[in-house]
Parts: C-alpha cells; structure tokens; sequence
C-alpha cells in the first residue's frame, strides 16, 4: 500500500479541496502527493497558525480544508485552535507527524512529544493515532467524523508508521 | 484621522464587500459603525485577519477585504509572502497603520519606528502595494476592489482609540450569517 496515495485518496474523497502544510520529513511524500493532485489547492504555509487562520476562510468560501504538519506545531496554535477554530465551530483535520515517538532518532523532538497528547487532550480535541500502517484505514471514518462535528481532529502519524527513518 | 474615523468614511466602499476584521477595537468600531452579515468579526486570534481573508479570497470569487493593523502583521508577518506567492484578484489586504498597538493602550509598534511595512510586503513579492495616507484612503480602496489585481495597501494615520463595548454577538452566529452572506 502507498500511504501517501492513500491518505490522498481519502482526502479527495471526503471533498478536501484546500490543503495547507508545513514541512516535516515523514510528510514529504504526502506533501508531494497534495501537490500534485488538480482537485486539491495546495498552499504551503509559513507557520502553522497562518495555515489554520487560511484554513477557516477556505472553509467560510465553501471548502473543505485540511493541515498537514508536525507535532511541534501543537505548541505553536493552542491559541489559533482555541480561539479561532474551536470558538468559530470550524472543521479542521490535522494530519500530524508525530516525532518523538519510537523510531525517532532526533533526542529534541521527544520533549515535545511526550507533551502533545497531553495538550491535544486539554483542549478536548479528538485524537487518534497511527502506529501501524493499517491504521491509515480509519482515515476515512476520521474525516467524515471531522466534517460531521466541525471539530478540529488531530491524526498523529509515528515514525513507526512511516516505516522508520532509513538510514537517518 | 484616527482609525475609527477612517473606517466611518471608507463603511460605504466596504458595505457590499466581504470583510473580514481585525480583533479588539477595530472590529468593535466595524461593528458599531456598520454591522452587516458581511462583516466577519474576529474575536480572538491576533494576527490572522489577512490569512483568514485570504483563504476565504482563494475559495470563492468575490472580492474580499482584510482590514489588518500594523501590529497585527508583525504579529503574522509570514503572511505577506504566503499572499505574494499565490496571488489572487478577487482579495485586497488594507492595513491600518497607526504605528501603535491600539486595543492594548497604544503601545508603539516597530511599525512607527524604523520597519516599513510597504517596504516589506514589496520585498516579501507583493507586486501591488501602496502607501496611502488617511485621507486619501477612500478612492484608492475603491480602485483596489475594483481591481483584478490583488492589492496591498498600507494607510498611514494617527493612533487614537474611541472608547466601545466588546461584541456580545455569539461567534457562531458571526460565523454562520458571514457564510450565508458568501454563498448569497
């Protein structure tokens, strides 16, 4: 199974047609796979806060949006998800790498990670994580979920469901 | 001119136009002088009026208009490069700058010292921008609307606050009668 084509997939098929991202290196590949799609706008963001504030006029015009990022970013829109995203009542998947899982081989990126479900949790925002490559399957459930409570959802994808780092 | 009398001359340029308003007291000033269902009040979140404007711009065809303060770009200066890159007509970024941090008691921003906004949204690729002082703000608005080009302005005035209640409205109700007014 390609993951990146099939976290696309879904995207497309839940009627995600805005998508802003910010890099992480597990996401390259799904990156490069929002970007290439035609029924997808892709804008990259600077930071991850601008990208939900993009986010919620995207869906205000009538689209559905999505963010991809990193874990760390968590840290960066507590204010954005609270006072914007949640205060508005807007839907919002989150398509997180979760670094500082097992797998990662970068000591920093733990420390922000054995906070990240622990302020997801704060802020009530549903979170589901993926560990193993099947369970990119709920993904679909997910989003519809997501549109269905215009809620933001937090998805955390590990390293270990990316299938590690390589040679890093 | 202060801000509050800027946005009571240029209330009839954006009354047909989606708005979307900066925190604090100039979307409570929006509020007061014209409240419409095309008027989408930020209550929180400072910094993002130009990157919600600009999403809502990307997703649907009718002009849009962010009224943003010099410290709140420099809250989100990131944004101006965002917009320069993925330009769009329909979207026109006015920045109300008073070189101060009005809904916090008029602290100075580096935006009244030696930072040039019109200098930095040009050199972050925005390819139309102009400078404008207070009194001269509403024709060149208008053109802006007009436009097919997306346009930056940054419109120079005086700091200076009125004093007004807070919005009560509730922030779905804002968000749900701006909707409709999008698809309207």
């Amino acid at each position: 199974m390609n993951i990146d084509k099939k976290i696309v997939d879904d995207l497309v098929a839940n009627d995600v047609s805005f998508v802003t991202t910010v890099p992480c290196k597990q996401l390259a590949g799904v990156i490069e796979e929002v970007d290439a799609r035609e029924n997808i706008f892709h804008i990259p963001s600077n930071k991850e806060d601008e990208g939900m504030g993009l986010c919620a006029g995207a869906f205000m015009g009538g689209k559905r949006p999505a963010i991809i990022m990193q874990n760390t970013a968590i840290g960066v829109t507590i204010n954005t998800l609270a006072t914007l995203t949640q205060f508005y009542r807007m839907p919002l998947p989150m398509i997180i790498s979760y670094r500082g899982e097992l797998r990662e081989p970068v000591a920093c990126q733990v420390e922000m990670a054995v906070h990240t479900k622990a302020l997801l949790a704060q802020l009530n925002i549903p979170t589901y994580h993926f560990h193993w490559q099947d369970d990119v399957k709920e993904l679909d459930n997910i989003l519809k979920y997501t549109f269905m409570c215009n809620k933001p959802v937090a998805i955390l994808t590990d390293a270990n469901f990316w299938g590690g780092y390589g040679d890093q | 001119m202060i801000r509050s009398e800027i946005l009571k001359e240029i209330a009839p340029i954006l009354n047909p136009h989606l708005v979307v308003c900066n925190i604090g007291l100039p979307s409570q000033e929006l509020h007061m002088i014209d409240d419409n269902e095309r008027n989408f009040y930020m209550l929180g979140t400072m910094g993002l009026s130009s990157s919600i404007g600009f999403g809502l711009a990307l997703a649907q065809d009718k002009p849009v208009i962010s009224i943003d303060g010099d410290g709140s770009v420099l809250t989100n200066l990131g944004t101006l490069p965002t917009i320069a890159n993925n330009a769009t007509g329909n979207y026109t970024l006015l920045i109300i700058d008073n070189g101060s941090y009005g809904s916090t008691g008029d602290q100075p921003t580096y935006a009244g010292m030696k930072t040039n906004l019109t200098d930095v949204a040009r050199a972050c690729g925005c390819e139309n921008v102009i400078e404008v002082q207070d009194k001269d703000l509403g024709p060149i608005l208008q053109q802006a609307i007009d436009s097919d080009e997306m346009t930056i302005i940054v419109c120079k005035c005086d700091s200076g606050n009125i004093k007004l209640p807070v919005i009560t409205l509730d922030p779905v109700v804002i968000r749900h009668r701006f909707m409709e007014a999008v698809k309207a």
